[in-house]
C-alpha cells in the first residue's frame, strides 16, 4: 500500500566521508485518535520501525510513535570505508515491510 | 551539573503513573510524570547528564501537524566511544514518546532528524546513551499555535 519511498542518498564519496541521508515514504501514519464522521475511533496505523543497513551492517534505525508526521521524514548520517548498498526498511503496524536499495561508490 | 535523579526518584517513589492503555482513545494530554516515566525506563532510574545535546526544533510551531525536529549528541562516534540510543518524548502530548534512535560507529555522527507532531506548547525532551551506559539529557520547549494530534 505504500508508495516507493524517497530518498536523498549520495552516489559517491570519499574514504571515510560521513555523508547525510534523508529518506521519505508516503504513509499516513494514523495515530488512533481520530475519530470518523459517525464518530468511530480510526484504528492506529502508522510506520513503526525504521532501519538501514550498509552491506550488511546496521548503520541507524528508528523505532517510530504515532508522533511522528504523517509521510515521515527521518534524516541520518553514515560514515562509508567501502563501496557498496544501503538497504532501508520501513515496517508497518500490520506487518508490511516496505524496502529500498541504494548503492554508493566510494573512492 | 543539573540532574534529572530527584524527580525520576519521585515519579519511582509515587508508583506507577496513570498510563494511557492500548484503545484509550480520548486525547487526553500526557502529563510531564508520563514523560519522565519513559526516561525512567529508557535510563533504568540512572541519572543523566545535562548536556552534550543541541535540539533544533522552531520556537513557534505554526502547525502542530507537523513540526520539524533534529537532535544532535556530541561524541566522537568510535568503536569505542559512540552514542548508541537517542530517546526523544514530549510532555504535553497525549502520549509522551516520540522516536527513540539507535545508532552505531558507522552513523559517523550522532544525529537524526523527523517530523513530528505536537498538540500543545510543550517540552521536548532527549534523552541520549553512550555505549558505556552514560546518559545525557537537554531539553527545549515549543509554542504551539495549532495542535496536531488528531481528533
Amino acid at each position: 500500500m505504500a508508495e516507493k519511498p524517497r530518498l536523498k542518498v549520495p552516489k559517491e564519496a570519499k574514504k571515510g566521508e560521513i555523508i547525510e541521508l534523508k529518506t521519505l515514504l508516503s504513509h499516513v501514519m494514523e495515530t488512533g485518535l481520530r475519530k470518523d464522521a459517525q464518530g468511530n475511533v480510526i484504528p492506529r496505523k502508522i510506520i513503526n520501525k525504521f532501519t538501514c543497513e550498509f552491506n550488511g551492517k546496521p548503520v541507524f534505525s528508528a523505532d517510530i510513535e504515532p508522533a511522528v508526521a504523517a509521510n515521515p521524514y527521518i534524516q541520518f548520517n553514515a560514515k562509508v570505508n567501502e563501496s557498496g548498498t544501503f538497504k532501508f526498511t520501513w515496517v508497518d503496524d500490520d506487518g508490511t515491510v516496505t524496502t529500498t536499495e541504494e548503492k554508493i561508490t566510494v573512492v | 551539573m543539573q540532574t534529572i535523579t530527584r524527580r525520576q526518584a519521585l515519579v519511582l517513589g509515587s508508583g506507577a503513573a496513570v498510563f494511557m492503555t492500548v484503545g484509550d482513545v480520548s486525547p487526553l494530554f500526557a502529563t510531564p510524570a508520563e514523560a519522565d516515566a519513559e526516561i525512567a525506563k529508557f535510563t533504568g532510574g540512572k541519572a543523566a547528564e545535562k548536556g552534550k545535546i543541541s535540539i533544533d526544533l522552531p520556537e513557534i510551531a505554526e502547525n502542530g501537524n507537523t513540526v520539524p525536529l533534529q537532535v544532535t549528541v556530541e561524541s566522537p562516534m568510535t568503536d569505542k566511544d559512540y552514542i548508541s540510543d537517542i530517546l526523544v518524548v514530549a510532555d504535553g502530548n497525549p502520549r509522551p514518546g516520540i522516536a527513540t534512535f539507535h545508532l552505531t560507529p558507522l552513523s559517523g555522527k550522532a544525529t537524526a532528524a523527523t517530523r513530528i507532531r505536537l498538540q500543545t506548547t510543550e517540552y521536548i525532551i532527549v534523552v541520549a546513551k553512550t555505549n558505556d551506559g552514560k546518559f545525557f539529557t537537554d531539553r527545549k520547549q515549543v509554542k504551539v499555535t495549532i495542535g496536531g494530534c488528531g481528533g
